[in-house]
């Protein structure tokens, strides 16, 4: 056995070489080991809280299924109690106003800051843009109630929109999610490196030419991923279209009409007087794993657009 | 007035001997009808005077070096020539920029369509994340230029910046999977797509190895035959190999604020900076003993 083979580091090792009473020994770091425990529990405890959510939800949806036929839930007749089309379609029609409303006005605040606004103006506007994002949500709800069907579709506009509708929750849910959009699309261009810029100014090209053919082109996949987040706060915000929308299930694509969302079917269901382990109770279940797979696949087709698309630098 | 003969026969590079000029062309002592001139161009970033008192005429299908240490002024100034320190927030500029005798900094003149006429070349490659052929019709398609065939216009400018023969398979791939050199020639076709007068370039090898800088000092003695190019650079050999005339700056601290202003020290003949340099800083600076 060779002894000056071994990966400890004896004294005797090398004893004639400069350095050799160096120490390189491991040396036991009990620190190092237990933040990397506790790194490791958070980073897990978050995989398995959102397993959990994932199976707390399938399971009412198995019972649900033993006792309401397929065709019962995934009907489009408003009467029928357990159908969710007409849910989905509420759902997608006030997150398509909403987009409509906040897609442009989120961009254009976005582009606005990053490349026209001046370092001043930039320093006041943003905060402010942001300051909407902290608005509660049952604010948003009221103001859509009181103000914008009222006084602003009714009066102003003079559209025959009834007390609820889903045009007054589309328009409010676009206003909610604008800050969003604006801010992380703002962050998304700002990334972009001055170096494109400069090198489309010395093209020959104008600020706009600049923005929407190099700087927006560039920054795109940190655009989408503002639109998707701003989309998913659209399809999951539940209390503007709890209040806006209705609570009664139309199957409609007249935004002038109310209709019931399905976060606002799940607010209204889960007030408390269905027992749980009722057929009712399931149904909660049925309608939140149906809107957790549509968000999903908004999210998967997002993610393959973008790649297809974005012009990475 | 210099008399001409004087100036027809370039000195010898006598203490330097490691320094080439390129070729032997004879040119008169001063720019005869120059394209682009600076009158008293004095550069400020806000309080902060950057350049001082800069008189250069640049001459037609000549390259023109501007060298010097780092902080005299000369990218400022280069910047100056197609307005690109509009962009600099609290760039100010006093003093005249003539372009065949206008001055590009009156308030009717489009910054726009200056740069039209007068490309830039930057010192890292800063190809858009398109591909090779976007990045060549990017120019032609936002200022408007009539074309017939954009592939022709694509090919005539990419065979101009000699690297047609490299990329002509990959026309609709990423820019971003050229070398840096090739980018950097990328950049250079892609300016000279928009068919404009003058060509500048900050510090275009800077970022490049040896290998790929000889291919992009080649390419710019081709270029001198249609174009009129200015470049700042780092490198002495550079400007002695390439440059027709060669500008030299140096750094002057304020006495009071210790803040660097630029000024020019010396402009001549490439061969007269680099064997018979007038001024004491000038022949410091090239043989090594300061920067």
């Amino acid at each position: 056995m060779s002894s000056n083979n071994t990966a400890g580091a004896g004294p005797s090792l090398g004893a004639g070489l400069p350095g050799a009473s160096v120490n390189l020994g491991r040396k036991p770091r009990p620190g190092e080991t237990a933040i990397k425990a506790v790194l490791f529990v958070s980073a897990m405890l978050s995989v398995a809280i959102t397993v959990g959510i994932l199976v707390a939800l399938v399971e009412p949806v198995i019972h649900f299924f033993a006792e309401v036929p397929f065709g019962d839930f995934f009907s489009f007749d408003e009467g029928q109690r357990f159908a969710v089309f007409p849910l989905i379609t509420a759902t997608l029609m006030t997150t398509a106003i909403a987009l409509m409303v906040s897609v442009p006005l989120g961009l254009g605040a976005a582009m606005y800051l990053s490349e026209y606004a001046s370092r001043r103006a930039r320093k006041y506007l943003k905060p402010t843009v942001e300051l909407l994002a902290g608005v509660p949500s049952v604010v948003y709800g009221f103001f859509a109630v009181m103000f914008v069907t009222p006084t602003l579709l009714q009066d102003i506009l003079g559209l025959g929109v009834g007390f609820t509708n889903a045009l007054a929750a589309g328009l409010v849910l676009g206003v909610m999610i604008i800050p969003t959009i604006a801010s992380l699309a703002e962050d998304a261009f700002s990334a972009v490196p001055q170096a494109l810029r400069q090198g489309s100014y010395a093209m020959g090209a104008n600020r706009m030419q600049t923005t929407l053919r190099v700087v927006l082109p560039a920054a795109l996949s940190g655009v989408a991923a503002a639109i998707v987040l701003g989309l998913s706060r659209a399809v999951g915000e539940t209390m503007i279209v709890a209040l806006a929308a209705g609570s009664q299930k139309n199957f409609s694509l007249n935004p002038l009409e109310g209709m019931q969302t399905m976060t606002g079917f799940m607010a209204t269901t889960a007030g408390g007087e269905n027992p749980v382990g009722s057929t009712s109770y399931n149904t909660l279940f049925a309608v939140g794993l149906t809107l957790f797979v549509i968000t999903f696949v908004i999210n998967m087709v997002s993610i393959a657009l973008v790649r297809r698309y974005r012009q990475a630098y | 007035m210099a008399s001409a003969t004087s100036s027809d026969t370039f000195p010898q590079m006598g203490s330097l001997g490691e320094v080439h000029v390129s070729a032997e062309r004879r040119l008169p002592d001063a720019p005869v009808n120059p394209v682009m001139e600076t009158r008293d161009l004095n550069v400020f970033y806000g309080d902060f005077h950057a350049v001082h008192d800069v008189n250069l005429a640049y001459g037609r299908h000549e390259i023109t070096a501007m060298i010097g240490p780092s902080g005299c002024g000369k990218s400022t100034v280069l910047r100056c020539l197609n307005r690109m320190n509009d962009l600099v927030a609290g760039a100010h500029v006093e003093g005249e920029v003539l372009y065949h005798g206008q001055d590009i900094y009156q308030k009717n003149v489009d910054p726009i369509a200056v740069r039209t006429q007068i490309g830039m070349v930057f010192q890292k490659p800063n190809p858009f994340p398109k591909s090779i052929y976007d990045n060549i019709a990017y120019g032609p398609r936002v200022t408007g230029m009539k074309v017939d065939n954009m592939d022709d216009l694509v090919e005539e400018a990419l065979r101009g910046a000699a690297l047609w023969d490299e990329v002509k398979d990959k026309l609709k791939q990423s820019a971003y999977g050229l070398s840096g050199g090739q980018q950097q020639r990328l950049c250079i076709a892609r300016t000279i797509a928009t068919k404009p007068d003058v060509i500048l370039m900050d510090e275009p090898c800077s970022a490049l190895d040896p290998i790929a800088t000889a291919r992009v000092e080649d390419l710019m003695l081709e270029l001198r035959n249609e174009y009129t190019i200015i470049v700042v650079t780092h490198n002495m050999q550079q400007a002695a190999r390439v440059s027709d005339r060669t500008a030299f700056f140096t750094a002057r601290p304020d006495e009071t604020t210790g803040n660097r202003t630029g000024l020019l020290v010396e402009y001549d003949l490439t061969s007269t900076i680099f064997s018979n340099p007038n001024d004491k800083r000038t022949e410091d600076y090239i043989s090594g003993r300061f920067g």
